[in-house]
């Protein structure tokens, strides 16, 4: 069996058809994930694969099965499990054991899923690169020597080596698409608030969303129908009759050249860019340029807002209730001394980025001035899609970059996610579709790219998605 | 912007982090350089600069009802804390 291709419809059919069995089928995956360890996509391999396998088999025999009974998946670190540990790749919960499930590990849970085990991440999802965890770097499958993308590059790495049929991500500034364009998988960043954050470890509250990373567009609708959802115990999570806002079928692609063509974009991603759009004209898509000046505004706002939000959310990690904790002489360095050693480097320098933006004195001037163009920004994209139904940029300016190449320089860091944050600012969906490869050191790099819809158009986007596969001409999974 | 090594003392104080003498030069360095690129937002004017308002962000509550059945989370809970005193979790004296 071919598991590195087999998509979720197909295994699903042989499920039914009892042309294979749930064990037989994650077992292969867990063999896949065996041979593939050193690309360090998995943090842990669950022990109890074979009991949910057992639980899934069940639901197929008794007639119950839905599309994702049986199907092996990979789930990020940052996402509870009840009875399992939650790290977010830290020191600070390197052991500490999820007390409930997130709604949407229950979503799937009640589906039939299998959890194949837990990927690695940067540290409580802040990085681009999967370099910033306690438990070592993740590698990209299609050269070893490069970063997967972050922060969810575990789970997209075990995706595109075969390790899982399907994963779920966090994504806060691009944490699902930038790692799906590195890795040549699909990537989606639902609309905020319908996909509930509940159970999800809190990065930064008004932009954090889960999603999926799946071979196809039409995986990740699958993953997508199963965890979306109005739940009760996320205050921003939508009700259903909102959400389910129906668009026309999109016809006219906007394309924001100025912006594209941003200082630091490589050449060779433009290039596929061009390509990509004249493909959609060719599949009858209608190309209009816009302008959209305040997107280039868009990762200034959000180093000020997240910071800002990571600051506070992670104020919870006192070394008291759980977590890591080191003994100082008194309360006081009791806390000094267990969040000192128990974040890393990168999430220290956000903390204090957040509380420098909130302190008194520089809150008008940062914060408060954030919130202001976060709503210009907003305003422009609703603008822009009256005109069009949806936008189109490279998902990243660059291919993967090297492991090490960027760790020095946070903001270099930072500039790689410039076409993605904008979509979590203003609160949109939009998926990551691989649209070809570079090239480079006798390695091919996969390019990604990205379509952006109005809030709750992700059918539009699983529409244009399906059509760029087809329009695209050449599969990516080899 | 310029960012003094106190600065990040008291950042580093308020936010309960401690910092190595080493640690602070680098944070230093790199909350200077990324303040300096965040501040262009202060740049925002003409058409956009009309655009600006502030909105308002409302509380969404849910009904504090239907409780769970008492204690059955206690154990779950308790097992996560570095120091426990019976059900309770345990610190450190603070007066």
């Amino acid at each position: 069996m071919d598991i590195k291709n087999l998509k979720i419809k197909q295994a699903h059919d042989l499920l039914i058809n009892k042309k294979m069995s749930v064990l037989e089928l994650a077992e292969a995956v867990l063999k896949v994930a065996e041979e593939t360890g050193d690309l360090n996509a998995y943090l842990e391999i669950f022990d109890d694969v074979r009991t949910q396998a057992e639980v899934a088999q069940k639901m197929i025999d008794s007639g119950n099965a839905t599309m994702l009974t049986g199907i092996p998946l990979a789930m990020k670190d940052n996402i509870l499990i009840k009875g399992k540990i939650a790290s977010a790749s830290s020191r600070m919960l390197e052991n500490y054991v999820a007390t409930y499930d997130a709604f949407v590990t229950k979503k799937l849970r009640d589906a039939g899923a299998i959890f194949i085990g837990r990927t690695n991440m940067d540290e409580f999802a802040m990085g681009g690169s999967t370099e910033n965890s306690v438990f070592g770097a993740t590698k990209n499958p299609h050269s070893k020597n490069r970063v997967p993308g972050g922060s969810s590059g575990g789970s997209a790495s075990a995706l595109a080596s075969g390790s899982a049929l399907g994963a779920l991500g966090t994504d806060t500034g691009g944490s699902i698409r930038q790692p799906a364009s590195f890795c040549g998988v699909v990537g989606l960043k639902p609309t905020y608030g319908s996909v509930s954050r509940s159970g999800l470890i809190a990065m930064a509250s008004s932009l954090d969303q889960a999603g999926p990373f799946a071979k196809t567009v039409e995986d990740a609708e699958i993953i997508f129908n199963c965890i979306k959802g109005n739940d009760p115990m996320d205050s921003t999570s939508y009700p259903e009759n909102l959400s389910n806002k129906i668009f026309s079928k999109p016809k006219i692609i906007g394309v924001p050249t100025e912006f594209v063509h941003a200082k630091g974009v490589d050449p060779r991603v433009l290039k596929n860019f061009e390509e990509s759009i004249e493909s959609m004209k060719k599949a009858g898509y209608e190309i209009k340029e816009i302008s959209l000046p305040a997107l280039s505004l868009g990762l200034s706002v959000y180093y000020i807002l997240m910071p800002a939000e990571v600051s506070s959310n992670l104020a919870r990690l006192d070394g008291v209730r759980y977590g890591y904790h080191s003994d100082g002489a008194n309360l006081l360095e009791d806390y000094m001394k267990s969040r000192g050693e128990g974040f890393g480097r990168e999430v220290r320098r956000r903390i204090l980025l957040g509380t420098y933006v909130l302190s008194s004195g520089y809150y008008d001037a940062y914060y408060s001035r954030a919130c202001e163009v976060r709503e210009v920004l907003k305003k422009d994209l609703e603008k822009a899609f009256e005109g069009v139904d949806i936008i189109a940029t490279p998902t990243t300016p660059t291919p993967a970059f090297k492991i090490g190449e960027k760790s020095g320089d946070p903001l270099q860091m930072y500039l790689a996610d410039i076409f993605t944050v904008p979509v979590n600012i203003a609160g949109l969906p939009a998926i990551s579709i691989p649209s070809g490869f570079v090239e480079e050191d006798g390695s091919k790099l996969p390019l990604g790219i990205q379509f952006i819809a109005p809030h709750f158009g992700e059918t539009g986007l699983f529409e244009t998605g399906k059509a760029f596969e087809k329009a695209r001409g050449f599969t990516i999974i080899s | 912007m310029v960012i003094e090594l106190k600065d990040v003392e008291h950042l580093a104080g308020l936010a309960r982090i401690e910092v190595s003498d080493t640690e602070k030069e680098l944070l230093r360095h790199d909350l200077e350089g990324i303040l300096e690129y965040v501040s262009q937002i202060k740049k925002v004017e003409g058409e956009q600069e009309e655009q600006v308002e502030q909105v308002e962000l409302r509380n969404v509550m849910r009904e504090d009802s239907e409780p769970h059945k008492a204690g059955i989370f206690t154990e779950d809970i308790l097992k996560q804390a570095p120091r426990r005193d019976g059900n309770r979790i345990s610190v450190k004296k603070i007066m």
